[in-house]
């Protein structure tokens, strides 16, 4: 009988042996990462390498939608100068990964249409390779001009380098170099090891999704301790992962507004905003919610009063919001910015393995809330908003979708949560990690799915941990998004999706 | 016209009108006050949960330009260290961060050591230049409300502005990443003299939880002074635009 080619597991559920995962010839790896990714059902999680003495183990996560399992599969290379086929050829979503493998290990992917650096991690493997002697894509020619911007841009935003082919004033190839955001997070999570290090690592990989990362980093080490969260503090960290989600999309909503001078739209969003991360300050201290999520309890239980004013809360936002998105979405002048503009078709978001709002904007029902659910969003239904167009419009009104299903999450949660018993404990820093076993956790952050995942050794000890924010594959929509079009309308496409530099470098 | 009309008299005034006074929610972790007689026992062991070792392990002062503001050694020792609502604790001098135990007072600029022509040419008019190096862009996002119709620091003639060349400074956010070195050079030349020098955010001051990552260069830091250091984690708007005020020598 043929040996199984993989394992599977489900999200946020116990964690695996590493020794339960098959470890297979290339032939069988490349295979069952192939033939998984024919049916468009599935796509990859994380693909990546654990260095050992002298060899590399290279593991690859599918997740398979519809029965919400995630399969695994291993790889081990026995030599530390591999050559491989790549896959990515077929599958452009593993390009990613492929170029991360071959910057940190030296992997050499055969048949990979464009091994470039990711992030230039301080521990890659060629270190003659710089952020300042990176040879940009050129083409020659006497009618083209090239536009460079970055890594320090106009605003009050992360650093990250733009290169811009253009014919006049149209956009004919965009380059996005990044890695000028890296601090070696993943490396620090094996370095700074206390269970609080950990949490607030976990916190500052984005800022911005403080909520999202530190969640997916607490389901991860929560299935590794067998530590079990009651169903108020299921519920408590659904709520804050949609006050974060409501928080961003109407800051994002403003942006767009201001990008296009509509005043109105901006200013207005921006006070809402304001409501809506103040109220997260009155909960936890902090108006990102950093502090709100440690692992097995909560410094920060949600209390009846706090409960109420988050009520409140939603009240103004769906009365405000809803009253300034008609206004905005009805406006002539904002529309002929915003439609057609900027427009990824749904063959691009497939193919790039696209995530969060960029898949769901071009017709992808691809939302790890419904799909490999965690946390109470086990017990309780999500209905994401799917739009077609997958243009800067659509980016928008998704936001604006998206905040509505999330004000009727928080509502409908937290009466479930007001019959509950209050278990919320505090936090437990004080866990041992199961020995020799691996996990992985996703999280439906407000770009996208984050995926965190780990190994242990024979002690308890993590010796591995990896971070991908949804911006890894998302940052690919943004250059095929803006190809054939205006120069000018790069920093409106560019904040309709408003992805992470300091997530995707970490 | 009049759905923008009734929408713009629901929003109302937004900003904040005594930026000085402002009252923010009960939670909100701002200057620590450590008891007087804090136990040397009770010292050492909220310096060992402390995740950044903000916690002198002798003296049991509190360094704000370490401290990420987790609220966990005053979660631990709530009779011996509490944090106050103060929002108003950025300082010019690096030293004026240390917190002792017994320490309750405001925390105040050193007046000696403001360059003079900060305030001669500064004080009517600062164009600010951001640079980012490692921010996790919650300390950006903070500048950036800091100009919005909240916080309003526009009032005072301080803004952000595109380019180096219109600045008369820097602010500088995140724990200063190798890979950021040379860009943050080349951003801080570009600004004409005189120029001042900001770290917003504790990861800026001390590299926060980066802090020791080989992936950082903070060699910057060796051979430029600096003019204001807003702590906080990211620094709150309220931190950051009364830093600046005090170092403008507005009221
Ligand atoms: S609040 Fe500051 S001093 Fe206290 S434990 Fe956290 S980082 Fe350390």
């Amino acid at each position: 009988m043929d040996q199984p080619s993989h394992f599977k597991l489900k999200n946020n559920y116990p964690a695996g042996g590493v020794r339960e995962i098959p470890i297979s010839g290339y032939d069988d790896f490349y295979s069952f990462v192939t033939d998984g990714l024919k049916d468009e059902a599935r796509h990859c999680l994380a693909y990546y390498g654990i260095k050992t003495q002298d060899s590399l183990k290279l593991y690859c996560f599918l997740a398979d939608d519809p029965s919400g399992n995630i399969e695994v599969a291993a790889y081990e290379t026995g030599t530390l100068n591999p050559v491989l086929r790549s896959a990515a050829d077929l599958f452009p979503q593993l390009s990613v990964f492929e170029r991360e493998i071959n910057e940190n290990f030296g992997v050499v992917f055969e048949g990979h249409p464009w091994m470039k650096g990711v992030r230039f991690p301080h521990n890659r493997r060629d270190k003659s390779k710089t952020m300042e002697n990176y040879p940009f894509y050129g083409i020659e020619s006497e009618e083209l001009h090239e536009v460079g911007v970055g890594p320090v841009h106009a605003g009050v935003i992360e650093p990250g380098h733009f290169r811009f082919i253009c014919n006049g004033e149209k956009v004919l190839h965009l380059e996005i170099q990044l890695g000028y955001q890296h601090r070696g997070t993943e490396d620090l999570f094996l370095s700074k090891n206390t269970p609080l290090q950990r949490c607030i690592l976990a916190e500052s990989i984005a800022g911005d999704t403080a909520v999202g990362h530190s969640l997916a980093h607490t389901q991860l080490i929560e299935s590794l301790t067998g530590l079990e969260p009651g169903e108020a503090l299921q519920i408590e960290r659904c709520v804050a992962l949609e006050m974060e989600r409501i928080a961003v999309h109407i800051g994002d909503t403003a942006a767009l507004c201001g990008d296009v001078a509509y005043q109105l739209g901006q200013v207005v969003c921006e006070a809402i905003r304001t409501r809506v991360i103040n109220t997260t300050q009155l909960w936890c201290g902090n108006r990102f919610g950093k502090g709100l999520i440690r692992s097995g309890g909560s410094n920060f239980p949600l209390s009846e009063e706090t409960a109420a004013e988050i009520i409140k809360m939603t009240d103004f936002v769906d009365r405000q919001f809803s009253g300034i998105t008609e206004c905005i979405y009805s406006s002539p002048s904002v529309l002929a910015r915003f439609e057609d503009i900027g427009t990824v078709t749904g063959t691009q978001a497939r193919q790039i393995g696209a995530v969060g709002i960029a898949a769901r904007t071009c017709g992808m029902a691809r939302d790890v809330r419904k799909t490999h659910p965690f946390q109470y969003f086990r017990n309780f239904a999500v209905n994401p908003a799917i739009l077609e167009t997958g243009d800067v419009l659509a980016r928008g009104m998704i936001r604006k979708l998206e905040v509505r299903e999330s004000l009727r999450i928080i509502r409908e949660l937290l009466e479930v949560w007001a019959g509950k018993d209050k278990d919320t404990g505090k936090p437990d820093y004080s866990y041992k990690l199961k020995p020799g076993a691996f996990s992985v956790s996703v999280v439906e952050g407000w770009r996208g799915e984050i995926v965190h995942s780990c190994e242990t050794d024979a002690k308890g000890n993590l010796v591995h941990y990896k971070v991908k924010d949804p911006s890894v594959h998302n940052w690919m929509a943004l250059a095929l998004a803006v190809r054939s079009q205006e120069i000018s309308d790069f920093p409106v496409c560019n904040k309709s999706f408003n992805l992470s530099y300091c997530g995707h470098d970490l | 016209m009049i759905r923008e009309l009734a929408i713009l008299a629901r929003h109302g005034h937004q900003s904040v009108k005594d930026l000085r006074t402002q009252p923010v929610s009960p939670l909100f972790r701002g200057r620590p006050v450590i008891a007087e007689g804090i136990t040397t026992r009770d010292i050492r062991e909220a310096a060992a949960v402390c995740p950044v070792s903000a916690i002198n392990n002798d003296s049991g002062a509190i360094d704000l330009g370490r401290c990420l503001f987790c609220g966990e050694c005053s979660f631990l020792k709530p009779g011996a260290i509490k944090f106050t609502n103060d929002y108003r604790i950025a300082v010019n001098d690096r030293g004026g961060l240390i917190v002792k135990p017994g320490a309750d007072a405001r925390i105040r600029l050193d007046e000696t050591k403001v360059r003079k022509e900060i305030r001669e040419l500064f004080r009517g008019s600062l164009k600010l230049r951001q640079v980012s190096a490692g921010g996790d862009n919650s300390c950006e996002m903070e500048l950036g409300a800091s100009g919005n119709v909240n916080f309003d620091m526009g009032r005072f003639g301080i803004e952000f502005v595109a380019s180096p060349r219109h600045a008369d400074g820097i602010v500088i956010t995140g724990p200063f990443t190798a890979n950021m070195a040379e860009a943050l050079r080349l951003t801080y030349d570009a600004v004409p003299f005189p120029k001042i020098i900001v770290l917003a955010g504790t990861d800026a001051i001390s590299g926060g939880i980066f802090n020791g990552s080989p992936a950082l260069d903070r060699s910057f830091l060796n051979n430029h002074p600096v003019d204001l250091y807003v702590p906080g984690n990211p620094a709150h708007p309220l931190t950051f635009i009364n830093g600046l005020m005090d170092l403008l020598g507005i009221r």
